[in-house]
């Protein structure tokens, strides 16, 4: 990462009369115009540049940027893995690139196989009956996964169920995604142990709940033990159990949802199976469900014959549609070089070797942070703040001063269980030379904390940027060129 | 052996260990109850090595029909520059996370900024947000934006003209999300004035109206006056577009438009078999703090500098939990840029240069296809860009089993005897004088 700050805009580069690209021509006459009522009349003001200055541009905005492959990424519950260079390849591929989405199955067999080999993967590895691929991230996969619980009552005349109940460690696209699906919220509380308080939960149950949602291991990075007991409950009061997959990385190889109980369940393919994170998508968030709820999946889905060949089918019991297509289907296809070079071996190893990492870090820095939970954690666990509160070195702090230092961030002031939460993932795809490194610097942090508070609490100083003024930004809201 | 993925040497994993206060891997697992573990490894494929997957997707993609595309529906094949895939591949931007931490994110911040500018141009409205996952679940989220900006009502009326996955997608979220959903009805090719009047008059109250430009059938349909009635009955006008037709036809903002939503793939991104595209979503000022998802603002760091942030997150699933607008959390970030490069590359004039090819090249092929004397336009008295409904009077089914046979995709079938056809500036004349063929022997 360049430390210098570029921070132009390809419109400070616009020069009228310059241009970047070549139109192809398709030969044909030029036709009589649309009526004028029908037409633009503002100008549109796009910038004008030439292909070696846009390419510079973006090149030099690149490097004020940090990625997984510029460094340590220990952002909890984002699991930052590598991303596979494969992967890119063969999601480029021109037999997958230039598909529309209306080509007759006949002429898309090995998109729509591919599709179907990885719904059956992920069956596999969620322990489902089947997976849709089309909803394009993991909020969506929930929204589709409450879609799909509200689908089944009401095929069953069970019109009552108008409540969702998640933990309070849960992650914000939770009570979102059920709030969108028409859905109220009620929130059960934690024990001090960072797990579901199961007791508490009991009387919130009753013919009202639709479903539960769970994120297993949760928020904390802790492996909920009575996750059985808590399905048995739902199950007996008629309520369904919703797997939120985003920490489903260390679960590769030890245990799967469906086994624990689990009913419908989300993974996140920019998370457990390695596809990147693009800045913000575009992501995929396959929905799962066990035996008995097919039928309910958004339609299309992807369908093997008995003839070998593969078909898009409809469902008149489907919850309906959430996405034009099959999804991002380009994501599918890195998720599925991931899955193919893995392989069953070497899935069954991420999970554990993510556990490892994590509980390294864990380990390794517990004198200095506070724990607040004392436990074996899975992929990640959460620090609150430093142990010696007395600096007035808050969790931002920290996390601004690891910038400087060449670390990204953890998450923080997440989950909302503890005030100066620091959340860890550090994935199983870092070295043991990196986690020691980044343990030298956070010991390094607290130490500067003490000695040196005022330099800690104005980090970052090594960054292209220093830190930005949130609140003017919010208040008189400048979001285009043109009004700057 | 451990996989190249994976670092650990057996000598990292024990020193791990024993820095754990643990002798074994399955040790860290001991919370786990013994009823719950995996008994047995997956039943997936062994591992392949590189040469292995590139060879099997090789097969698979060998498997598909590489076709001369004139399919659109809201999704068509257009020219995208080499610089592209070049700039988006570069792993600071593919590989970063959502710019949570503005003074190592710049780049990707003002990539979003560039792009936000770039769609309030095209679509004539004052913000845009960071984008969404389509076209069709933007427009669903518009319709939730209208329910929610109205405060008490929940009946949103959608024109039949508008692409049916987007509809939908719209009644399937409307379902769950308690909004109820009413069709205007369709009167050769266009949406009815009389029949909009009269739902937005009678029944529970209009929050919005959803209508699109160009519509399904490729017409441009003229929505003068709509704005005000929508306006005088508190209802918010909401427009489905074809982002890059906006370069020449008349925006949303000059409408009188309150939002508008649609699919931006039509900037040059691939095909893909259905994604990942680029959903937008823009609006007027008045509307910001009722919109879904992330919107890269500007502001200054204590140097005073220029820079860019995530901003009024507090609309947002993190902060605001059951109380925020949308639960769209990663959105399309990567396509945004594509998109923004993609306007940048060609700017106003090749923009526009891209519709009129396109206007062209479908006004050539729809006179050829009449001149065989079996096909006619549906709707010839209404203007039209690139896209129009063919009626056959052969069974479209055979049209197009016999194009796909001969290495084209003539279009979306509407009917057994309509077809939907776009042209783009990426078939040549020849391949329309193939299709012309195809036709007039069947």
């Amino acid at each position: 990462m360049n430390r210098e700050y570029y921070g132009k805009l390809i419109f400070e580069l616009s020069h009228p009369g310059r241009r970047g690209a070549a139109i192809p021509s398709n030969g044909c006459p030029q036709s009589p115009q649309l009526p004028e009522s029908l037409l633009r009349t503002s100008p549109l003001r796009l910038p004008e540049v030439d292909e070696p200055s846009l390419v510079r541009h973006y090149t030099n905005m690149s490097n004020n940027n940090f990625g997984v492959d510029t460094g340590f990424y220990p952002l909890g519950s984002c699991t930052m893995k590598y991303n596979p260079k494969i992967n890119e390849e063969m999601a480029s591929l021109p037999g997958f690139a230039s598909l529309h989405p209306a080509t007759p199955a006949q002429a898309a067999q090995g998109a729509l196989e591919a599709y179907w080999t990885l719904q059956n993967a992920l069956a596999e590895i969620g322990g489902m009956s089947e997976f849709t691929l089309n909803p394009f991230a993991g909020a969506h996969g929930e929204l589709t996964g409450l879609m799909v619980i509200q689908a089944y009552h009401r095929s069953r005349g069970d019109h009552k169920r108008d409540t969702v109940i998640v933990p309070d460690s849960a992650h914000g696209t939770n009570p979102a995604s059920a709030a969108v699906a028409g859905l109220k919220v009620v929130e059960v509380k934690s024990l001090p142990d960072g797990t579901v308080d199961v007791e508490a939960l009991r009387p919130l149950l009753g013919d009202h709940v639709a479903a539960v949602m769970m994120t297993n291991p949760n928020t904390a990075g802790l492996f909920e033990s009575r996750v059985a007991e808590i399905a048995e409950m739902v199950h007996e009061c008629g309520g369904l159990m919703y797997y939120d997959g985003a920490n489903l990385n260390p679960m590769l190889g030890v245990a799967r949802p469906g086994d624990m109980g689990f009913d419908v369940m989300h993974v996140n393919l920019h998370k457990t199976f390695s596809t990147p994170h693009g800045g913000g998508g575009p992501g995929s968030g396959p929905v799962g469900v066990r035996k008995g709820l097919e039928q309910f999946l958004p339609n299309p889905r992807v369908e093997r014959l008995a003839d070998g060949t593969f078909a898009l089918t409809v469902s008149s019991d489907s919850l309906g549609s959430v996405s034009a297509t099959l999804g991002n289907f380009a994501v599918q296809l890195r998720a599925l070089a991931y899955i193919l070079t893995l392989g069953s071996e070497g899935l069954m190893e991420a999970g554990p070797l993510a556990t490892l990492n994590a509980n390294y870090v864990k380990e390794s820095l517990r004198d200095l942070y506070m724990l607040p939970i004392d436990r074996v954690c899975k992929h990640e666990f959460v620090f609150d703040g430093l142990a010696d509160k007395s600096t007035g070195v808050t969790t931002l702090n920290v996390a601004k001063r690891l910038l400087d230092y060449g670390f990204h961030a953890p998450t923080i002031y997440f989950p909302l269980l503890f005030h100066e939460s620091l959340m860890i993932e550090p994935t199983e795809t870092e070295t043991r030379e990196t986690l020691d490194g980044f343990i030298d610097v956070m010991r390094s942090i607290a130490r500067e904390a003490a000695e040196n508070p005022e330099m800690v609490k104005t980090a970052p100083h090594h960054t292209p940027v220093s830190r930005p003024d949130d609140t003017a930004a919010a208040l008189n809201p400048v979001v285009k060129y043109f009004d700057l | 052996m451990a996989h190249r993925y994976f670092p650990h040497t057996p000598d990292d994993i024990k020193a791990m260990l024993g820095r754990c206060g643990v002798e074994s891997l399955a040790d860290l697992y001991a919370d786990v109850p013994e009823a719950l573990r995996l008994k047995e490894p997956y039943r997936l494929p062994a591992s392949m090595t590189e040469k292995e997957v590139r060879d099997f997707f090789r097969a698979l993609e060998r498997k598909n029909r590489e076709l001369t595309c004139f399919a659109g529906g809201g999704f068509y094949d257009h020219y995208a520059p080499a610089v592209i895939p070049s700039i988006i591949s570069r792993s600071e931007f593919l590989t970063a996370y959502t710019p949570y931490q503005p003074e190592v994110s710049q780049g990707t911040l003002q990539y979003i900024f560039e792009y936000q500018t770039m769609m309030t141009e095209l679509t004539g409205l004052e913000v845009s947000n960071a984008s969404m996952y389509d076209g069709t679940t933007a427009t669903a989220e518009a319709m939730m934006m209208a329910v929610a900006a109205s405060r008490k009502r929940n009946r949103v009326l959608i024109s039949a003209t508008v692409s049916p996955q987007v509809k939908e997608v719209v009644r399937t979220y409307a379902t769950y999300h308690g909004v109820e959903i009413d069709e205007i009805a369709e009167e050769n090719g266009v949406t009815s004035r009389a029949d909009f009047e009269a739902k937005l008059s009678a029944g529970a109250p209009v929050a919005g109206v959803i209508v699109a430009s160009p519509n399904y059938y490729g017409i441009v349909e003229d929505y003068t006056g709509w704005a005000d009635t929508c306006h005088a009955a508190k209802a918010l006008l909401i427009m489905n577009c074809v982002a890059a037709d906006l370069a020449v036809l008349r925006t949303p903002g000059e409408w009188g438009a309150d939002i508008a939503a649609g699919d931006a793939q039509s900037l040059g991104m691939p095909l893909s078999f259905g994604g990942p595209y680029l959903g937008f979503l823009c609006s007027t000022k008045a509307l910001i703090r009722k919109m879904p998802g992330r919107i890269v603002g500007a502001t200054t760091d204590a140097e005073g500098r220029r820079v860019f942030v995530l901003t009024l997150q507090a609309r947002e699933q993190h902060i605001r939990r059951d109380k925020a607008t949308s639960n769209i959390c990663s959105n399309q970030g990567l396509m945004a840029l594509y998109a923004t490069l993609y306007m940048g590359l060609l700017g106003a004039n090749g923009l526009r240069e891209v519709c009129e090819q396109g206007a062209a090249g479908a006004r050539y092929l729809a006179a050829g296809l009449e001149a065989t004397g079996k096909m006619r336009l549906k709707y010839p008295s209404q203007p039209w860009l690139n896209e129009f409904v063919m009626t056959c009077d052969f069974s479209v089914d055979t049209l197009i089993e016999r194009s796909v046979a001969a290495g084209l995709l003539p279009g979306i079938k509407l009917s057994e005897s309509d077809i939907l056809i776009a042209v783009t500036e990426m078939q040549t004349r020849a391949d329309m004088d193939r299709l012309i063929e195809i036709v007039k022997e069947s």
